[in-house]
């Protein structure tokens, strides 16, 4: 592929200050999300270790440090 | 090479949509994976940690009793919610990371840059971290290292996509001119070199009991890396087709 090519951008370029926002934004919770399920001990979701004992076996299968 | 359709590009929050989906249906594929292949392995394991507990009751560890927390029954269904939000998560970023580099690298296909970028969290985030710090079923691993061990794990995920990025920048460093087996070793010596330097730097951790069954603590780790192949391929081929079905119906709008 040569650099000449002019193909379209998969995102409009117009407005990209907001889009840096949302792009952050989108990290931050989607991190949040990930870390919810692979390393929260109930600090963060103040759900005690309900959470972490619900999702226990997935932790293992995704490969997570557990215990 | 299919060409970049014409039609207008879809927002972020569009491709961002079809990241989650993708990610949350190929999550509870590999949920699905996990349960018949996994489980099996992690009941076993159990069986043995219980056997400990009760043997010597001071070791203390998890709770595995019905009394527990949450059931065994409860951890088997909460496998799936797992997997599909983790799935979820990283189909996301996964779509966020597409969003940025086509808007760098104009050039690159929808699809390709999905499946690519999904390639390549599989090798990084997965497949790097897994050599060095391979996972471990119940009844493995000391507790008092746990802090110790997530720590440099998440590092070893970070260093395994700075390795993907580095062998990309050796693909690209080497030139459009040069054979493509040049530019292949190029790319294979910058992943090369940034993982085993985090390989050397980084400490090892040797915990699994004496008499930990061989048998099953390989398999118990044939299958998680591949409930983690299961959600990376499906990621991957899940996204590129919904972008693939964005850019047809698009086409197929300014056509008609």
């Amino acid at each position: 592929m040569s650099s000449s090519t002019s193909s379209q951008p998969l995102v409009h370029p117009a407005a990209p200050t907001r889009l840096l926002w949302t792009v952050l934004a989108t990290v931050a919770v989607l991190s949040l999300l990930a870390y919810l399920v692979a390393f929260d001990q109930g600090a963060v979701s103040r759900s005690g270790m309900y959470l972490h004992e619900l999702m226990h076996d997935g932790r293992h299968l995704l490969g997570v440090p557990c215990h | 090479m299919p060409l970049s359709g014409t039609g207008t590009p879809p927002t972020f929050v569009t491709v961002l949509l079809r990241g989650l989906l993708a990610g949350l249906v190929a999550g509870l594929l590999a949920g699905t994976f996990a349960y018949v292949v996994g489980e099996p392995h992690v009941e076993a394991a159990i069986a043995i940690e219980e056997a400990a507990t009760h043997a010597d009751p001071a070791t203390g560890g998890h709770q595995h009793d019905e009394d527990a927390l949450v059931s065994r029954n409860g951890q088997r269904g909460g496998l799936f919610l797992a997997t599909a939000l983790f799935g979820a998560a990283m189909g996301g970023l996964l779509a966020t990371a597409c969003v940025l580099l086509n808007r760098r690298r104009r050039t690159v296909d929808d699809g390709w840059s999905g499946l690519l970028l999904a390639g390549g969290a599989l090798l990084g985030a997965v497949i790097v971290p897994f050599v060095k710090y391979p996972p471990n079923p119940p009844a493995v691993g000391d507790p008092a290292t746990i802090d110790q061990r997530t720590v440099t794990y998440l590092l070893l995920v970070v260093l395994g996509l700075v390795a993907v990025w580095s062998g990309s920048l050796g693909y690209r460093a080497v030139g459009e001119q040069a054979p493509v087996w040049l530019r292949a070793a190029a790319a294979v010596g910058g992943f090369l070199l940034v993982t085993g330097v985090a390989y050397l730097v980084l400490p090892s951790f040797q915990e699994v009991p004496g008499d930990f069954p061989a048998t099953l603590l390989w398999s118990f780790r044939l299958a998680s890396l591949g409930t983690q192949v299961v959600l990376w391929t499906g990621i991957g081929l899940l996204f590129a087709a919904l972008m693939h079905r964005q850019r047809a119906v698009t086409d197929a709008r300014l056509a008609g």
